[in-house]
C-alpha cells in the first residue's frame, strides 16, 4: 500500500515497516528466490557486457574450428561454421532477456490501464474489454503467438511485438479484478467523498494497491515470454541468423545432434536456467507479498 | 441446470464471433497488397485483379468478413494455396494424429502429475515434498523443444532404441505408432505433469484439513483409507475439470513437438503453412483450435456442474 493509502497512525508509524520493506525482508528469507535474484542480476549484467565478456566474435565463422568440442580454447564448444558456442550464448541472453522484458513490457502497458479502465468504469466499456480478453484468452498463447509473428513477418522485434499482444489480455483480466475490489475499500471512498477526481483515484489511490500481483504476473510472464522467443527463433519466426538467439542455436544444433551435441544443450540450459530464475523469483514475490503469509 | 447450459451456451456465441473477428482481422495485418503475396512471384495486372475478385479484396472489410464467415458456417474454411486442397479436408487429416499425441501425453501427465500431488501432499515438507516440487520446476521451466532434442540424443541417437523421427498410425501397427510417438508424447506431457502435480498438491492439503478427513481419523481409518478414499475423491475435483482446459494446451505443445518429431499432425501443419505463406490454412487452423478450446471450456464448466452437487441447485 501506498502512504496515501494507509491510515495516518500517529504513534507508532515512525516504528512501522513500511509493506516494501516487509516484503523484502520475507524475500531475503527465501533463499531459493534470493539466488534467482541473484541470477537474474547475473544475466541481465551479462546481456548488457556481452561485447566485453564475450570471448570471441559470435558471428565470426572459421572452417578451422568447425563443430569443435568443449576445449580450453572454446569452453562450450563449436557451431557448424566454427563460432564459438561460449559467446552466442552470452550475446544469446540480449535477445532472450530483451525480448521477456519488452514483451512484458507491451503487455503490461496496455494491459494496466486497459484493466483499470474496466475494473474502475464498469458498465459497457467494462463489457466490451471483457469480451475481447475472452476472445484473446480463447486463442492457445502460442498458436496467437506464431499467428500474430506470421502475419507480421519474421523479425525479433515482430516476434516481440506478437508475445507481448498475446500476453496483454492475462494483465487486463488480472487488473481489472484487482480493482474491482480495491474500488469498494473504504480508503477509496474516502478519496471519492474528498472530490478527487475519478482519473486521480484510479491512478493515485488504487493503482498503487494493485501493484504486488502485477509485480508477481509480471515476473512469472517474462518466463513465459523467454520461452515464447525463443519457440519463435527456433521455429524461424523471432531473430534472425547469422544474430545470436538461443531459440535458433537450438534450430540449427537439432541437425547436428549426432555430431555435435553440445551445440543444442548449451543454448537449452541458457532457456531452463533463466526461465527457472524468473518462475523462482515469481514464487517468491507470490509469497513474499501476499499478506496472508507472516 | 437447463438454464446453466443454455446461458453458458449463449455466453460463448459474442466470445466466437470476436475469435472470428480477430483471426480474420490477422489477414490485415499483412504489409502491402494480400493480392500480390498470394500471387507470389505473378505481377500480371489481370491475374492480380482475378485474384482481387475471387477472393473479394476489392471489397469494404466488414464485407469481406461477412463473406468469410458465411463460408466458415457452411462449412468452407477456404483453401490452401499450397496444398490446392480445403483447409476443412487438411484439418480433417491431420487432427487425429495431433488427438492421439495430446491424448497419450495426457495419460503420461496424469500418471506422473497426481500420484506426485498426493505424495507431495501427504508427506508435506519432507524430501519426498522437496523432490515433487523441484519435478514441478523442472516441468515448468524446461523448453519442451530442448527437451526433445535431448531425448532424441539419448534414446534415437545413442541408446538406438526409438526412432528420432516419423510417424505410423494407430490402426497400421500400433507398436510401431507407439514408437513414434511415445517421445514426442513424453515431451508435451512433461509439462502438463508438472501444472497438475501443483494442482494436485493443493487440492490434497486443502482437503487433508477438512473436517471429514479428521472424522475419518477419529473412527480409526488407516490412512491410505482416508487418503485415497476421502480427501482424494474431493480434491480429484478441481483436477478433473482443470484437465480439460489443460488439453487445450497440449494442442498448443503439439506446434513445436510436431516440428522436431516431423510428425505429420496439426502443429506441423500451421508452421508449415506459415511458411508458404499459404494464410488461409493459418486462419483455419486457429479458428478450429479456439473453437475446441472453447468447446473445452464449456465441457470442463458443465463436468464441475455435474461433479459438485452444490453446484447443481
Amino acid at each position: 500500500m501506498t502512504a496515501a493509502a494507509l491510515p495516518v497512525e500517529t504513534t507508532s508509524s515512525a516504528h512501522e515497516e513500511s509493506p516494501w520493506s516487509r516484503a523484502w525482508r520475507r524475500l531475503k528469507r527465501r533463499k531459493g528466490a534470493m539466488a534467482a535474484l541473484v541470477v537474474v542480476v547475473l544475466l541481465i549484467l551479462l546481456a548488457v557486457l556481452a561485447p566485453w565478456v564475450a570471448p570471441y566474435d559470435p558471428t565470426a565463422t572459421s572452417f578451422a574450428t568447425v563443430r569443435k568440442p568443449p576445449s580450453w580454447a572454446h569452453w562450450l564448444g563449436t557451431d557448424e561454421v566454427g563460432r564459438d558456442v561460449l559467446s552466442r550464448v552470452i550475446w544469446g541472453a540480449r535477445a532472450s532477456l530483451s525480448a521477456g522484458l519488452v514483451s512484458v513490457g507491451i503487455a503490461v502497458g496496455a494491459g494496466v490501464p486497459l484493466g483499470l479502465l474496466a475494473g474502475y468504469a464498469g458498465g459497457w466499456i467494462d463489457a466490451v474489454l471483457s469480451r475481447l480478453v475472452d476472445a484473446m484468452l480463447a486463442i492457445p498463447f502460442l498458436i496467437l503467438a506464431i499467428a500474430l509473428s506470421a502475419f507480421l513477418g519474421p523479425s525479433l522485434s515482430n516476434a516481440m511485438i506478437a508475445i507481448g499482444v498475446t500476453a496483454t489480455p492475462v494483465f487486463v483480466r488480472l487488473t481489472r479484478g484487482q480493482t474491482l475490489s480495491a474500488k469498494v475499500e473504504d480508503y477509496v471512498e474516502a478519496a471519492r467523498a474528498v472530490g478527487n477526481p475519478h482519473w486521480r483515484i484510479a491512478l493515485r489511490h488504487v493503482l498503487p494497491n494493485i501493484v504486488p500481483p502485477l509485480l508477481v504476473q509480471a515476473s512469472l510472464a517474462i518466463a513465459g515470454a523467454i520461452i515464447a522467443e525463443a519457440a519463435l527463433s527456433f521455429l524461424g519466426l523471432g531473430q534472425q541468423p547469422p544474430a545470436p538467439s538461443w531459440g535458433s542455436m537450438l534450430n540449427t544444433a537439432q541437425r547436428f545432434i549426432a555430431q555435435a551435441p553440445w551445440m543444442a544443450f548449451w543454448p537449452g540450459f541458457a532457456i531452463f536456467f533463466a526461465v527457472l530464475s524468473f518462475n523462482l523469483l515469481g514464487d517468491g514475490l507470490r509469497d513474499a507479498l501476499d499478506p496472508r503469509h507472516k | 441446470m437447463l438454464s446453466f447450459l443454455t446461458t453458458r451456451l449463449l455466453q460463448i456465441i459474442p466470445t466466437l464471433i470476436l475469435v472470428s473477428m480477430l483471426i480474420f482481422g490477422l489477414q490485415q495485418l499483412l504489409p502491402g497488397d494480400p493480392a500480390l503475396i498470394m500471387a507470389g512471384e505473378e505481377r500480371d495486372p489481370k491475374v492480380l485483379a482475378e485474384i482481387r475478385e475471387q477472393y473479394r479484396l476489392d471489397q469494404p472489410i466488414p464485407v469481406q468478413y461477412l463473406y468469410w464467415i458465411k463460408g466458415v458456417l457452411s462449412g468452407n474454411l477456404g483453401e490452401s494455396m499450397r496444398l490446392k486442397s480445403g483447409v476443412g479436408t487438411l484439418v480433417m487429416q491431420k487432427l487425429p494424429v495431433t488427438l492421439q499425441l495430446a491424448a497419450m501425453a495426457l495419460l503420461i501427465a496424469i500418471c506422473i502429475g497426481i500420484p506426485a500431488g498426493i505424495v507431495s501432499a501427504v508427506k508435506k515438507e519432507t524430501a519426498w515434498d522437496y523432490g515433487a516440487n523441484l519435478f514441478a520446476l523442472w516441468g515448468l521451466s524446461t523448453p519442451n523443444f530442448w527437451l526433445g532434442i535431448l531425448l532424441i540424443f539419448l534414446f534415437s541417437v545413442t541408446l538406438g532404441w526409438l526412432p528420432a523421427s516419423g510417424y505410423v498410425r494407430l490402426g497400421e501397427n500400433w507398436q510401431a505408432s507407439l514408437a513414434t510417438t511415445i517421445m514426442p508424447a513424453f515431451v508435451l506431457g512433461n509439462a502438463l505433469a508438472a501444472v497438475l502435480m501443483r494442482h494436485t498438491r493443493s487440492a490434497m492439503l486443502q482437503a487433508m484439513s477438512t473436517d471429514y478427513v479428521r472424522t475419518a481419523r477419529a473412527k480409526g481409518l488407516t490412512e491410505g483409507r482416508v487418503v485415497l478414499k476421502h480427501a482424494l475423491r474431493n480434491a480429484m475435483t478441481p483436477v478433473i475439470t482443470l484437465l480439460a482446459l489443460d488439453f487445450g494446451t497440449l494442442l498448443s505443445g503439439a506446434v513445436l513437438t510436431e516440428q522436431i518429431f516431423t510428425i505429420p499432425g496439426f502443429g506441423k501443419l500451421i508452421v508449415d503453412s506459415v511458411f508458404n505463406r499459404d494464410y488461409a490454412v493459418v486462419q483455419g487452423v486457429v479458428l478450429v483450435t479456439s473453437s475446441i478450446y472453447i468447446g473445452l471450456n464449456l465441457l470442463a464448466d458443465i463436468a464441475y456442474m455435474l461433479i459438485n452437487p452444490r453446484l447443481r441447485g
